[in-house]
Order: structure tokens, then sequence, then C-alpha cells
């Protein structure tokens, strides 16, 4: 009874400090101070929430830029995230990878070379809402194409919408996809081919 | 290996070669009950912690007095995170209306051993497991207190080499209390404002369907995650809020974050080495620890970003780059951010295993075989490296009592660090430690891998245990001996394939914890308690030097080889094949270009 | 001054080389052989749990083997290599215990023949009667002349004479042993040579000096050190985590073998083999036999140590407390010069130096009495029968001589001064500080004074011994500070110190001086060692962790410290230490040696095991070596020839040479770490280059 007595009290007691008056202090300033970033930093298109920007979304069909491959879910489910945890020498990452490797070549047919190792890889959080530069730029001609853009137009939006390392030297260089895809859709409403499921949600 | 990629992990280290002093200081300030800065603000709330818990903190304990309110506090803490995860249904701030079902006994038996100890060991996907409330009440109060009582174990252990003639090594509750109000809360309070403005979510709301540019569904998740996400790394708990952990982009969303982040691992940790040169009166004692923390580090994170740059030979037949270029990372980018980039993760899943934080921004189980290795190999050599509050300097002086018992021999005296003989007590505690983790980590794996469960039976589905696996070959092999290794570690990061919420790994998984924190860590405070009692010896020049560069080297060669002979059996049928299969011609065969 | 009990050998001392036995020693060989099959029995084995495991593995596979070939079943070949050098193995290290044990053996017996039985005149009253010896009791008093062997250890109550001590120290040069102070003690088993004594009994049979030695070099009662018990404790632990690690490995290769779907699980025979190489049998085969040898070499240095621990202990030892006489100095000093008062005719002063000397046997007082007739012509005369020696004391520091009312005495500036004062005379000034010069010198003034008649000074000087401060400099590089204890008043010992290299010196020193200095330097975190024979000086022996008590000494001293130096060389110390250290680093360097020797052998049975599950393992066969079975054999030929290899350096100790703590560990560390981690890939691929060459696997 000399240790339970203020073991028991010092639980609660931290359980007060730490786990209540501390996070709803957070919360409190969080939300006073930065409301953006405290809901999730949410995205509006046309008045209405489309996503966040820390997420990304699913998207399909040629004139979008697509994201990574996810492994959350069905894909970009924020219900699931979490990586594929293939090893490298698992039979089922060699054969996820090299199916998409022939798809993207068969989808791409302008690109050449090696393809930037992040798009069409599964990122660890399932959500990843960035591909490289390079990798829009492999995408630049098939969207270009199918949106009827010129080339260039769409590679100066790429840069327009890259982010450099942070600080100048902090992780790698980013472009967001949903913003990207989202100023592509503000210039050019996609043509009909564009969106397999549902009308273009401009 | 990139230019950048390099200035990346070296100036993350000099930032924590600056920190560590000035930590060091201010942390030998509150735990000696000295004034700081944070005095006067704070000062009031020590005191009503003091008076609410009904102890003295004046009252000097022996290490048996230490241990025992450590394990009644941790006892206590046990329960209440059971109970709270078992009744989250009955409990406020559940928007998702989780109950009992997503919680079972097993379960909540793993998560509460796993936050009581600090480990943060997760077989649930806290996104749709538990309420708001079992995040904040049970498992944010763990995260402070089993970090603060982590904090208060290394201190008792450096006031045992630094006392001398002393019966007691402090009082358990004052250091409790210390370390969470002036150390732990400040800190957390600072890094979560300062991470909720680069996009950490804190929110009470429940979670939000939208719908997509392309029409669908998408769910954004709520949370009170940025309070969480501050004392996780500080606290080098590890345990995310979502089941992708840092690499999350809500809990992660910038490279500024993900280096906050790892220095909050680090920060805590450099600065207890140096508080440990401060203690025992000479600073060279806690830099010469310093230095081999350092150099490990160093090795580690070169040599995984190393073999993550360097990519899967596999998948560059398919036409993948592995180069790095101005615009792509190149490397092995299965199960990693394109924000955090091959550096940042490697760096990150070096740092997290060096510490004993567990948190993970890119998926290990995803890494190359050698990459891989690295954060497998840290949680095996002990955490040592820096080594997390909850367990990394004690590691650090237990091998250097090994060191200087086997090597110390070596100049005709009797073994002595910091001026205390290293005598029978000492070697016999510190092999019972050493063999509790070794003989954990063995004895769980080798049950794992060839176990196999009835049919209808309740601990596993039916068939081997070895079936939870998710990848083939020596992978599979890696993730029970990583899950293991973690645990038994108190990391909690994972090679996440394996499936760990049955019954049989939720228990042994607990049972690892278990002998992690207590079995291993008890016998270090014993020594505390004999060390303390002992006479300083006088330094001269017979004495066996232990702060320049010869014990530096002798320390992390003791390190390397304790770890290497334990483990190098294990490691040869894991990554280490897996490397060899992954780089013979054979291997590339099977894939065609 | 204070007295030199026995004329100390000149540095370097004499070593005992008449103990010494040649490592090679056919008898010594022979015995120990065959002790190492006696030690097989697992109730002996099972105090040494690293060599017990491999006993038990030895045997294990010698059943395989038995029911192998009562099954007909195949590879028994590779079973019985292993299997015998299994045992090989364990037969290695008892050897390298029994050599060690065996040098002692040989020892105690040449020691056992001198304790013959003797008959003994006890006394009985007026009367003296025949006893035998081991019918005497502590108490008995016993009358033993000229040709006598003497009975039992005891104190000599009355008389002097001359006594062999060569059965016990060897050295041949008979010593004095009188009544009273700090030469009385004499030792049962050692003859009489001249005059007849009364001796009083101070032990019981069974428990005399010589019973003591001959348990100790025999080892009969030899009990593990501190240190070497904890040194126990990590390997046992160390065997403990390998035996983890090999027992887990057959569930993780069926693991593997299950997920290549190729390979088998290894067997209990490289399992074994894999187990044996692991564990630290190095060490743990040579663990006790380093001890039983760092013993044996104190004792060819003539230094009898009571226990392992102190050897240890003189390893640790930080301070040490020298007397300046016999150990730094030239036991006798020479009287110089007579240095005349103003006034006074150098023959005046070298008259009365002489006739206050004459009583006085002590070195200074010969050379003075030598001096004066040199200087003067002074013949040394009979003292007249009314005159009255006064006797020097540490307190009064004075000696002299009574004859009528003539009061002569010579000693120390202060106190002569004092005494002429007393007797109503003057001090002059001149003369002070010509004692002054003297002592800075590093003399030592004697002041003579006749009565109240301050008549001059003679100057004594100290010769400090060729070497010393050599040898001081060397323990300073070791971190031993060295301190001179000396009665000399502080100018002297400082001027001596300077001289000798000394770190420290306590001067004017009385025994309560010497146990005060002990106690603070103990309590500074410092082990002291010293050396004593007096019985004044039996508290600080006592007090201090490392006393060598001098043979010549009293009984007391040799009870209160913790080694007896059989040739009463105070100068032995310092070799004391450096056996202890070395005792140390023999354990630290093969420990070292063994812990890493196991990096090669992993890289040998690795991919001897595991090539055939994964077959890319066999990048990890770094040696090259032909076949799984050749790379299992050699490991374990290697493990077994390894101890044969090293038991000499075990015996002997590593190469020690005095330097700092940083400079030793480097060199250490750089053969038996760095060494031990290469030596064996050479060592196990010539191996296996034989082993192909012989066919054996």
């Amino acid at each position: 009874m000399r240790y339970l007595s203020p073991a028991f009290r010092f639980v609660l007691l931290f359980t007060v400090l730490t786990g209540i008056i501390y996070p709803l202090a957070v919360t409190g300033l969080c939300q006073w101070w930065f409301p953006h970033q405290a809901e999730g930093s949410l995205v509006r298109a046309k008045g209405r929430i489309v996503g966040s920007a820390l997420l990304g979304q699913t998207f399909t069909g040629a004139a979008f830029f697509h994201p990574r491959p996810s492994a959350a879910g069905k894909g970009y489910d924020p219900m699931a995230s979490g990586g594929s945890n293939l090893g490298p020498t698992n039979p089922m990452l060699l054969a996820r990878v090299q199916a998409a490797v022939a798809r993207f070549r068969r989808d791409n047919p302008a690109f050449r070379g090696p393809i930037p190792s992040d798009l069409l890889t599964a990122s660890g959080s399932g959500l990843d809402p960035d591909i490289s530069p390079a990798a829009a730029y492999a995408q630049a001609p098939r969207v270009a194409q199918a949106r009827g853009l010129s080339l260039i137009l769409v590679r100066h939006l790429i840069g327009q919408t890259t982010q450099p390392r942070q600080l100048g030297f902090l992780g790698e260089p980013r472009v967001e996809v949903l913003r990207l895809n989202l100023a592509l859709a503000r210039l050019a409403p996609a043509g009909p081919a564009t969106a397999p499921r549902s009308r273009p949600a401009m | 290996m990139t230019f950048n990629g390099v200035a990346q992990i070296v100036i993350f280290f000099l930032i924590v070669l600056a920190l560590a002093k000035p930590v060091g200081i201010f942390l030998s300030r509150v735990f000696n009950g000295h004034r700081t800065f944070l005095h006067r603000p704070l000062r009031w709330l020590e005191a009503l912690c003091y008076r609410v818990g009904g102890v003295d903190p004046e009252q000097e304990q022996r290490w048996t007095q230490y241990a025992i309110s450590l394990l009644a506090f941790s006892a206590v803490s046990f329960l209440f995170v059971y109970a709270i995860q078992r009744l989250q249904g009955f409990l406020p701030l559940n928007p998702q209306h989780f109950g009992g079902k997503q919680v079972s006994p097993d379960l909540a038996f793993n998560t509460a051993i796993s936050f009581v100890t600090n480990t943060n060991w997760q077989s649930y996907a806290g996104e749709t497991t538990l309420s708001y409330f079992v995040q904040m009440a049970a498992l944010t109060v763990q995260n402070f207190v089993s970090a603060a009582a982590g904090v208060a174990m290394s201190v008792a252990l450096i006031r045992g080499f630094a006392r001398r003639e002393s019966k007691t090594i402090g009082n358990f509750w004052a250091d409790l209390t210390r370390a969470t109000v002036y150390v732990f809360l400040p800190l957390s309070l600072l890094g979560a404002l300062f991470l909720c403005s680069q996009g950490v979510i804190q929110t009470l709301r429940p979670n939000l369907p939208v719908r997509t540019v392309q029409g669908a569904t998408q769910v954004i998740p709520g949370g009170p995650v940025a309070s969480q996400e501050a004392i996780k790394m500080a606290g080098t708990n590890g345990g995310g809020f979502f089941n992708a952990n840092s690499a999350h982009p809500f809990e992660n969303p910038t490279p500024l974050t993900n280096y906050l982040e790892m220095l909050f691992i680090f920060v805590i940790p450099a600065g207890l080495a140096y508080m440990f040169g401060r203690e025992v009166g000479d600073t060279r004692q806690g830099w010469a620890l310093f230095a081999a923390m350092s150099a490990l580090f160093l090795a580690g994170a070169f040599f995984c970003y190393h073999f993550e740059q360097r990519g899967n030979p596999l998948l560059a037949r398919m036409g993948i780059a592995t180069q790095a270029t101005a615009s792509q990372p190149g490397g092995n980018m299965e199960g990693k951010e394109v924000r955090f980039g091959i550096t940042d993760s490697a760096l990150f899943a070096t740092v997290t295993t060096d510490a004993s934080c567990g948190a993970v921004n890119s998926m290990h189980d995803s890494f190359t075989p050698l990459g891989g290795m690295v954060p497998l190999v840290n949680m095996l050599t002990g955490e040592v490296i820096f080594g997390g509050v909850g367990a990394g300097l004690k590691g650090m002086l237990l091998f250097a009592i090994l060191a200087v018992f086997i090597a110390g021999l070596m100049v005709g005296r009797t073994p002595e660090y910091v001026g205390k003989k290293i005598e029978q007590k000492e070697v016999k505690l510190a092999m019972v430690a050493l063999i509790a983790a070794a003989a954990s980590i063995l004895v769980f794996t080798a049950l794992s891998s060839v176990l196999r469960f009835p049919a209808h039976g309740y601990w596993n589905p039916p068939g081997p245990a070895a079936a939870n696996v998710a990848n083939p070959g020596p992978h599979g092999f890696s993730e029970i001996l990583y899950a293991y290794a973690s645990t038994t570690g108190n990391n909690g990061s994972a090679f996440a394939g394996l499936n760990t919420n049955t019954p049989w790994y939720n228990l042994t998984l607990g049972l690892a914890m278990f002998i992690g924190r207590f079995i291993f860590l008890l016998p270090l405070l014993g020594i505390a308690g004999s060390l303390a009692a002992k006479k300083r010896l006088a330094v001269t020049s017979g004495t066996f030097p232990t702060h320049g560069p010869l014990f530096v080297c002798l320390l992390i060669g003791t390190v390397i080889l304790v770890a290497a002979l334990t483990f190098f059996p294990a490691l040869s049928l894991g990554p280490i094949a897996e490397h060899y299969l992954l780089f013979s011609r054979h291997a590339l065969a099977a894939v065609k270009p | 001054m204070n007295a030199i009990t026995e004329p100390a050998s000149v540095y370097p001392s004499h070593a005992g080389p008449p103990r010494r036995l040649s490592l090679a020693d056919a008898t010594i060989l022979r015995r120990a052989a065959r002790d190492a099959f006696a030690k097989l029995h697992p109730l002996k084995m099972a105090a040494n749990p690293v060599m017990f495991v491999v006993e038990v593995g030895a045997s294990l596979l010698t059943v395989l083997l038995a029911r192998g070939w009562w099954l007909g079943l195949a590879g028994n070949g590779f079973t019985f290599q292993i299997a015998l050098w299994l045992w090989f193995t364990v037969l290695f290290a008892n050897f390298a215990e029994a050599m060690a044990e065996a040098r002692g053996k040989a020892q105690a017996d040449s020691l056992r023949k001198t304790k013959s039985e003797t008959m003994a005149k006890k006394l009985a009253g007026d009367r003296t009667e025949s006893v035998p010896s081991s019918s005497l009791r502590a108490g008995d008093v016993v009358m033993c002349a000229a040709g006598d062997i003497i009975p039992g250890d005891g104190e000599v109550v009355e008389g002097i004479a001359t006594v062999d001590e060569s059965v016990i120290t060897g050295e041949s040069a008979p010593v004095i042993r009188e009544s009273g102070g700090d030469r009385s003690a004499v030792t049962g088993g050692t003859k009489v040579l001249s005059d007849e004594i009364r001796i009083r009994i101070t032990s019981n049979p069974g428990e005399t000096f010589l019973d003591r030695m001959i348990a100790l070099v025999e080892g009969a009662q030899r009990q593990k050190t501190p240190n070497e018990i904890a040194l126990n404790i990590l390997i046992a632990g160390l065997t403990l985590i390998f035996l983890l690690a090999v027992a887990t490995l057959p569930p993780f290769a069926a693991f593997s073998v299950r997920a290549a779907g190729a390979g088998q699980v290894p067997s209990v025979v490289v399992l074994s083999a894999l187990l044996v190489c692991l564990i630290p049998t190095t060490i743990g085969g040579l663990l006790s036999a380093i001890g039983i040898a760092g013993m044996d070499r104190v004792m060819q240095h003539n230094v009898l140590a009571m226990s392992g621990k102190a050897v240890e202990a003189a390893g640790d030892v930080n301070t040490l407390l020298l007397d300046k006489t016999g150990t730094i100095t030239l036991g006798n000093r020479q009287a110089v010069e007579f240095l005349p008062a103003p006034g006074v005719t150098e023959a005046e002063l070298a008259d009365a130096a002489q006739l206050s000397s004459l009583a006085d046997e002590t070195p200074e007082g010969r050379s003075i009495v030598v001096l004066a007739k040199e200087r003067c012509g002074l013949r040394g005369r009979e003292l007249p029968d009314a005159a009255h020696f006064i006797p020097f004391s540490a307190y009064t520091r004075m000696s002299g001589v009574d004859m009528g009312r003539r009061r002569l005495r010579k000693g120390a500036t202060e106190a002569v001064a004092e005494f002429v004062r007393q007797e109503g005379g003057t001090v002059p000034e001149d003369a002070i500080e010509v004692s002054r010069g003297i002592s800075r010198g590093g003399g030592t003034p004697l002041v003579v004074a006749d009565g109240p008649r301050l008549l001059g000074t003679v100057h004594l000087k100290d010769i400090v011994k060729g070497g010393m401060k050599e040898r001081l400099a060397q323990l300073r590089a070791m971190g031993i500070r060295s301190v001179m204890i000396t009665g000399d008043n502080p100018l002297t010992a400082a001027a001596i110190a300077q001289e000798a290299g000394v770190d420290d010196f306590l001067a004017q020193a009385t025994p309560k001086d010497k146990l005060d200095y002990i106690r603070q330097e103990q309590a500074a975190g410092r082990l002291v060692a010293m050396t004593g024979d007096g019985t004044n000086d039996a508290p600080a022996l006592a007090q201090a962790d490392v006393g060598v008590a001098m043979n010549s000494g009293t009984m007391a001293a040799k009870e209160a410290g913790n080694m007896v130096d059989l040739d009463s060389n105070p100068t032995k110390l310092l070799e004391v230490v450096g056996i202890g250290k070395q005792l140390l680093m023999t354990r630290g360097a093969l420990t070292t040696f063994s812990i890493a020797n196991d990096v090669a052998k992993y890289f040998a049975i690795i991919p001897a095991m595991f090539a055939v599950i994964y077959p890319a393992l066999r990048h990890l066969n770094i040696m090259r070596l032909a076949t799984p079975q050749s790379a299992v054999l050699s490991a374990v030929i290697f493990n077994a020839l390894i101890i044969i290899a090293l038991i000499p350096l075990a015996l002997r100790g590593v190469h020690y040479r005095p330097s700092s703590a940083a400079a030793l560990l480097r060199r250490n560390l750089l053969i038996y770490g760095v060494g031990g981690l290469i030596v064996p890939f050479p060592g196990i691929w010539i191996i296996d280059v034989v082993v192909r060459a012989l066919h054996w696997a």
C-alpha cells in the first residue's frame, strides 16, 4: 500500500494532466491559431470540399496526372492507411510492378528511359499526395494530348506546381497531384474520355 | 548517395551534437532539483503533483524501493490502459462509436503492455480501432509517463555512478514528476503547435466523408493527432495515431516536420549522455559515450542509405530508375513517401531504431535486405545508440560495463568505470539483463518459426504460426525476428507485413515487451544501487582510460561483437540470405526485363 | 635512527631462483597428463561451467557414435572426428590446470620433506622434557641449542642465536634471532646454528607457518579470487547466450528449409561442434591455470601470498608506502664529516661522537666510530662499566650515553637542541644553520652535545639505491604513487625524496602517522601497499590493502600482512605489484582473445550449415573451406589446439612492461583483440588444408 497509493494517485493525476488538459489545450490553441491545418488542410473546389491537400486521392484516365499506386484499402483509403509491406524479393511485388510497368509503357508511349522510381511503387502511407517532378513530366505528353493542351503549357504547369526542397535542403522536390490536377482542370476542362465514372467535378 | 542526401544526414547529426550539451545541462539541473528557466512558470505544478501524489520528493529511496515504485506505477498504469480500452464504448469522445468488438482482450493486453513499457507496438490500426478518448486518456498519457519513467531510470543509473558510498539513488516519484512537468510537457506543447502549423491535424470532429475530384468518396480522418505526435517522438514512444504512423501525411506532413520529429527522438537521449559525464564529474566520459553512439549512428545511417539508394536490382531490370536525379529520388521507393525520398526514409529508420522509438515514416518491411537489416541490428544491439528515453543510455552503460570488464583487465587492474569497481555483482546483473533480452528474442522467434496450431483453436489461425508472415523466403523469417527484436527492445516499429493481431502473437509479443522493459532494466537499477554504495576510486594514469578514442572503439566493438555473436546465425537466415538471393544471378534470371 | 633489521640486498633484488621450475620439466608434464584424465570426473568439471558444457557435448556425441555403430548408420566417421576433438578440448583444458597445479605440488613435496618429526626440549618448570614436536601447543616453551631443529613457530623469549632459515627462504646465509624487538620470530623446521635460545611456541600443530606454506603452494585451500569469480560469471553468462543461440538454430533452420524448399536442419553433431566453438573455451579452459600460475610466480619471487586476492589487490595498488631505509636508500647511512661548533675542535667532537656511539650497533653508529678513527685516530674503546647507554627511540629521537655526570647525546637537531637547553646551555645559531645545510643537501645532521655544551654536527649521508629513480618513474607511469616513509626530519626527507624521485614523503613518521596516512589515502579512493616488519607496523600492515611483512619481522607483523617476503627485501613490493598486474592482464587478454576468435568460427560454420538451405550463403565462406564437414572439423580442431598453444602464455603470463594504462590497453587490445579476430582465419584455413590432405573429412 505504501507504493500502490502514490501509484494510483499519480496515474490519475497524469491522466488528467497529460491525457485531458494537455490535448484539450493543444486542441484549443491549434484551432485558434492554425484552424486550416488543424482541420486537415481541406481543399475546396467550386465551393465544396474535394479532399485534403495532404492526402492523395485516386485519379484515373489519360487526362489526369496519376498518383503513385496505393496499398491503402482499395486505393487512397484513409481508413486503411499503410504500405504494401511487400519485401524486395516478393514475387507479388515483382508481378505488381511488372504489370504496372507494362501499363505505363502502353499509356505513355512517348516516354523513354528508366521510369522514375516513385511512380510505380506504393508509398508507405498509401496516401502519398505527391509524385516526383520526373514522374509528373513522364505523364505530361499523355495528359497534354488527352486535354488538347500544348506540352509546353503542361510542363510549365508542372514546374509551377513543383515544391522545391523545404528550406532548400530538406526532403525531395515534389509535385502535389491534387493541386496539379485542379490547376489543370481550371485551364482546360477535360473531355468526355477523361472521367470514366462520373461527370468531371469542376 | 547524393550530395544533398549526405548533407541532410550530416547536418542532422551536427544539430544533435549542438543540442547535446545545453539539453544535458538542463536535464542535469532539473533532476538535481536545481532552478531552471522553467522553474518560475512550472514550479507550482511540480509542487501540486507531489501534494496530490502524497509523496515527499526529498525522501531518498534505495534501489529496491525505487524499483518497487516503478513497478507499482507500471502495474496501475497497465490496469488503467487495459480498462479504458475495453470500456471505450461507454466512454466519451467516441465519434466513430468503437466498442469492445474492436479491442479483443488479447489485443487490449498487448496494447496496454505496449504503451506502459514505452514500446508502442501496435497490433491494431489506430484509425479503425480506438476512440479519441482512448488515444488521449490512455495512450497519450502513457506516452508521457512511460517515457518519464524511462528517463527516471536512466537518471537513477547515472546517480549510481555519480554517488559515492550512498545507499540511495533518488526518489522515483520526484524523477517521474520532474521529467513530465519540466521536460515532456513543455517540449510536447511547443512541438505540437509547430507540427500543427505544418499541417498535422488537431481536431475532435468525427471523420469527414468528402467527394473527391473524380467523384469517389474519401473519408478525411480527424483526431487529436498533433498533441499525441509531439510526445510520441519526444518520448521515443512511436505509437502512431494512424496505422501508417509517421508516414501518414496527417502525422508527418512535410520534410521539416520529419526532421523535427527525428530531432525530438534524439534530443533527450543525446542530452542524457552529456548529463552522464557531467554528473560523474568528467564530461569527457559523457562525450565518449556520445562518440560511440555517433559512430554507430552514422555508420548505420549511411549503410542503410547506401543500400536503399542502390535500390532493388529486380525492379531495375524492369526499367525502374535506381539512380537519383534532380527530379526523382531513384533507389528503392516501395513503402516510402515522395516528400521524404530515400535519404530521410533511411535516416528516419535508423534514428527510430537507434533510439527505442519505433515510429516509422516508411515501411521497413519493403526495405532492401541490408537496408532493412540496419533497423533490425540496431534493435538487436539493444538500442544503445542515443537510445531513446526508455532504454538507451542504460543499454550503452551496460555494454560499457562489459567492455570495461573484459578489456579492463588487460591494463592489469580490477576493472573500473568512472571510478567504480566493476565486480561480481555488476557483472552478474549485467549478464542477467543481456541473457534476458537475448533469450526473449531468440526463444520467441524460434517458437513462432515452428509452432503449428490446430483447427478451431483460440491462439492463432490453424497451421503454422509462421504462416502469419506476408513475404515468402528468408524475408518471412526476418519479419518474425524483427517483431520480437522490436518488442524486446521496446521499440515498436515493425516489418508490418506480419499479422500479429492474434492471441498467440499478442501474448508473446506482450511478454517480450515485459521482459524487455522489466527483466532487462531492473538489473540495471540493481547495478545502480550497487554502484552508488561503492567508493569512488581515484583516477591515475594507471586507471583504465574510458574517455579516449581507444575506449570508444572498444565500446563499439563490444556492442557489435556481442550482438553479432548472439544473432549472426539468425541474421544469416534472414536479411543476409535474402541479400545474396536478391543479387545472385539466379534471382535476376527469374525476372524478365 | 631506527635500526635496520637485515642488510637489504641491492637492487635488482634477487628473484629466488632456487625454486624456479622449468615449464617443460618432464616429471611435471607426466604428472599433469595423468591429472588431466582424473579431472574428467563430472563433479570436478561442474566447477567450470564452460568446460562442463564441452564435456556434456563430447559425451552426447560419444553416445550418438555408439548408437550409430550399433545400428550401422552412415556418417559415423565425422561424428567420431568431432567427438574425439571435443574430448581433446576438455583434456587440453584439464592439462593446463594440471600443469599449473603440478608445479605447486612439486614445490610442496620438497617442503614437506623438511617437515620431519623432531623431538623438542619442552620446559616444564625448571626441567626440560623431550616430547615429539607434534605435541607442542601454543604457549609451550622449548629450549633450542646449536644443531637443533626448531620444533615449531614461536618467539624467542630468551637468548640470541644464528639460525639457518634456508628451508623457508632458500637463502643460505644464517640470520640472527634474539629475544625482544623485531627479530624474535622463529619458524618451525629451521635450524639453530649457534648459541641457545628459549622459544615460546605460538602455533598449534597443523597451523604452523610451514603447514600454511605447503597448503598455499599446493593450492589445497585455493579459493577463487573475487575477480576470477566475476570473470567466471561473465563466461558462464556468455556460454548461456551461445547455448540459446545454438538451441534456437534448429527451429530457425526448419523455417528456412520450408521457405527455401531445400536443405535440412543441421545435425546434432554440427550443432554441438558450433556450440563448443562459440563458448569461450580458451579462457574457460585456462582461467584457473592463470590464477594458479600467478600465485606460483609470486612464490618464485620468494613471496608467500596468503591469498590470491592479495595478489590481485597488488595489481590495483595506487600508492606504495616505501620505507626509506633499505628500500629507497641503502640501509647503512655513513658518517662522512665532523662539523664542530664554534670553539670546539674536530677531535673533541669526534671523541664525544665516538663515545656516544660505542654501544650503538646501528650502521650509523658504527660508521661514526669508524670515521672518528680515520679522521682523528681515535680507536674504538670499551665503555666504562658505569656508563649507561641510552638507546634511540622514535619519541626522544636521540641516543647517547650517561657516564657519571657526563651526559653525551647525539640525535636529531631539534631534539638535541632541546636537550641542551634543558641542561642549561645555549644553542649556537651557527650549529643550527650547519644542520639545515646538511639537511638541504639530503644528508642527515646528527647533532652531538655534551651536557649543556653543543659540540657540533656529524654529517650522515644517505645513499639512494642505484636504479631506484628509474624504477619509481616507471611506477608513476603506471599511475602508482610512491611515498617514502622516514623518521628523518622534513628537510632531510625532502632532499632524499627529490634525489630518489618519490612522489611524496612522510617525515618523522610514527607508526600512528603511517596508519593515518594509509586511512587518508584509502578514503580518497586509493589502494595502498606497504612493507613492514616490526610489531608496531602491524596495525598499518593490516590496514593496508597489500601488506608485505618481512620474514625477519615479528609474528605480529606476519599475521597482520597478507604476504610474507621470505627474503625480507622491502624492494620486492615493486615486483609483487608487477605480478599482480600481469595476472589480471593475462586473464583479460585471453578473455578478449577467446571472444574475438568466435567471429572466424561463425564464418567457417554458418555457411557449412546453411549453404544447403540457401546456396547463396556460400558467399559467407570467405575462407574457402573445402567442404561443410572439413569446415566444421577445422573450426573444432582450431578451437582445441589454441588451448594447448596458449598454455605457456597462461602459465608465464602475458608480456608485461610498466607503462600507462592507455599504452597497455592499446598494445593488448591490438594483440589480443584485433589479433584474436584475425588469427583464426588463417589458422582454420591451414587446418582445413591439412584435414583435406589427410582425408579426414
